[in-house]
């Protein structure tokens, strides 16, 4: 069992996301303390890429912003050597490819091993070119998160044979960012994955509210939350920490 | 080794949620590239729609004002819309409408691949949405306004650097957010297989005509193809039938900006290193960290800081050049053109002319260069002047 699996065993998983560096890597660390203390099952530290094709404007400007303040790849995992001994949680990092593959795929997750990340979370690396990162990951043991999406359709089966960790279920069109509604039938979605792989599955995109976050749970073993929290960091700045711990706590209490 | 590779570069890197979509257009490509129907129907638009074949014309007064090689200039300017852009587009448009899709969605900088998209869009009753980076909205005014005449919509992007790479950004996350009845039209040899592919062979009737019109004007093959390269698709249509002609020497020329020893430049072979963006693997100018970096060229069309993947192939087997071409270089061209034989080019095409202007002295009388001028430079013309200085605006 790795401490992704795990992180599905304390009742349903709550999974927030932050972008690192955002506004800067110090506010970062407190958050992650508070996200831990407050109920995060696993956290997906992003590391922010100029150029997120995934991501809708909220993100995209953490991004924007994080980079202005000076986050490099390396300063997030000094920041990450410092806060990671203090979270029992399980840590994920989320970014895409080519800040990986620049950084040298072997090196990232050599680094990833030394400081107790479990595992990455790269969208933009189709089923079909997983070998770029998948050696690297298997050396290291650092989980490769595969996705599943509404178009995936006859592809959930051979996703979900290869998945480890937990199935990031994507459960809208369209890039990442707060929805009202999600219309996509999410329970079906799992039921395919599950029938060929018993793995936790995870839904993300679009979801900000308790209310989202129970109805996701009725078929999901946990949820996902990026945006949401992002905004907080935006309207807040420097103060956002016991915004976001605030929320992280009803998110997790709402799905417990 | 994933689908659509050219050596080490290419590949298929994009979220699952395109997947799908990009499995059934490789699908339907595949399917209709050897329809007699297909190609039939292509072959009659780009004949009486936009006016294929282009001429080769022989630039006589720069020939003898250069004092080298024989120069001929093959006249993408002369198709309908403008550029070589046309080629392309016709045939995704065709094969997007073949395909059930009743939308197209498509990037652009200069404003040529989203005129040409607009255009056969209109043409074929398709709705059609463009995207263009806000600096670029501003630097070509005429051409928004061109693709609203034309029945598109066009969205000002604003995101990053607002220019053609974040216009790419976008109409991908477009395409996530509507993907039953959309097809992006992408508009150079980049982004995920199969567009570098199917680009290169939509765009290859350039190459094709050459050989054919330089065989019967000279009964020989030249000695150098040359032609700009930001994406890469109009070099990519000129290289790709001489490829196995191993005595035809192929150069790309890319846009320097203030040139590759300074930060306002979108160099990519010159400056730029391995990378995956945009779906493929190829070159980029980034940082040491990957993140991409926000490159500069005078020239809208190859202000984007990547490389079709065939040519990063081209490169490392050295079967291809590539030159850079500043800013300056470019504008001096653009005036020697229009001076020297009438033609005004486009500015993108301008750093393929530059180039010659630099080699043909330097060869012997009895070689030939085949210049491709992917565009004509009405759009340009305002821009240039205030280059010069001059109180101009569109």
């Amino acid at each position: 069992m790795s401490k992704i699996t795990d992180a599905f065993k304390n009742g349903k998983a709550f999974i927030p996301f932050v972008t690192a560096g955002d506004p800067c890597l110090e506010v970062t660390e407190q958050i992650l303390i508070e996200m831990d203390k407050n109920g995060a099952d696993i956290i997906e530290v992003g590391i922010p890429f100029s150029d997120p094709i995934a991501e809708g404007i909220v993100i995209q400007e953490a991004d924007i912003r994080a980079l202005a303040s000076g986050t490099t790849t390396d300063k997030i995992f000094d920041m990450l050597a410092k806060v990671r001994p203090q979270l029992s949680c399980a840590v994920a990092l989320m970014t895409y490819i080519n800040p990986v593959y620049v950084y040298g795929v072997e090196k990232f997750m050599a680094k990833c091993s030394e400081l107790d990340i479990n595992a990455v979370i790269i969208p933009d690396t189709s089923f079909e070119e997983k070998e770029v990162l998948q050696p690297a990951c298997d050396k290291y043991g650092i989980e490769n998160i595969s996705f599943v999406a509404p178009t995936s359709n006859e592809r959930v089966q051979k996703i979900a044979k290869d998945a480890t960790g937990f199935m990031y279920c994507v459960s809208s069109l369209g890039v990442t960012g707060v929805r009202s509604e999600i219309k996509t039938d999410i329970g079906k979605m799992i039921q395919l994955v599950k029938a060929v792989n018993d793995i936790p599955c995870a839904v993300g995109f679009g979801i900000s509210t308790p209310e989202q976050a129970k109805e996701m749970t009725k078929y999901a073993d946990g949820v996902i939350v990026g945006s949401a929290i992002v905004k907080i960091c935006a309207k807040y700045g420097n103060d956002c920490v016991p915004y976001i711990a605030e929320y992280v706590k009803s998110m997790k209490d709402a799905i417990r | 080794m994933s689908k659509g590779r050219f050596g080490r570069h290419g590949g298929q890197f994009v979220p699952e949620i395109l997947m799908n979509a990009i499995i059934e257009l490789e699908e339907a490509y595949e399917k209709y590239k050897n329809d007699p129907d297909f190609i039939a129907e292509l072959n009659t638009l780009l004949a009486e729609y936009a006016g294929r074949p282009s001429l080769l014309y022989y630039a006589e007064k720069m020939t003898k004002d250069l004092g080298g090689a024989k120069i001929y200039i093959k006249r993408e300017d002369l198709n309908h819309t403008g550029s070589h852009k046309i080629n392309n587009v016709l045939g995704q448009v065709l094969l997007a409408k073949k395909m059930g899709k009743t939308r197209v969605i498509a990037e652009t900088g200069a404003g040529q691949h989203g005129v040409a998209t607009a255009t056969a869009a209109a043409l074929m009753g398709m709705e059609c949405e463009i995207f263009m980076g806000k600096e670029d909205t501003d630097r070509q005014a005429l051409n928004v306004y061109r693709m609203k005449l034309l029945g598109a919509k066009v969205n000002a992007v604003t995101s990053g650097t607002m220019t053609l790479k974040d216009a790419v950004n976008e109409t991908f996350r477009e395409w996530t957010t509507r993907i039953a009845d959309t097809h992006y039209v992408i508009g150079s040899v980049m982004g995920p297989h199969p567009f570098p592919a199917m680009v290169r062979d939509f765009q290859s009737v350039i190459g094709k005509e050459i050989k054919s019109q330089i065989l019967e004007k000279e009964g020989r093959l030249p000695d150098v193809v040359m032609a700009c390269v930001g994406g890469g698709s109009n070099a990519m249509g000129a290289f790709y039938e001489f490829i196995e002609d191993k005595d035809v020497q192929l150069i790309g020329c890319e846009g320097a900006g203030k040139g590759v020893d300074t930060d306002r430049t979108a160099a990519t072979i010159a400056t730029g290193t391995d990378g995956i963006f945009h779906g493929m693997h190829s070159y980029f100018c980034q940082n040491e960290y990957g993140q991409i970096a926000p490159v500069y060229s005078i020239s809208a069309g190859l202000d984007y800081p990547g490389i079709g993947p065939e040519h990063a192939a081209l490169h490392d087997s050295g079967r291809a050049k590539y030159v850079p071409i500043t800013d300056d270089e470019a504008v001096n061209a653009f005036e020697y053109l229009s001076r020297t034989e009438g033609i005004i080019p486009a500015i993108e095409s301008s750093h393929a002319v530059a180039y010659a202007i630099k080699l043909a002295p330097t060869l012997d009388k009895d070689k030939i260069i085949v210049i491709n001028l992917s565009g004509r430079g009405d759009k340009d013309v305002a821009a240039i002047a205030r280059y010069r200085g001059e109180d101009i605006y569109e």
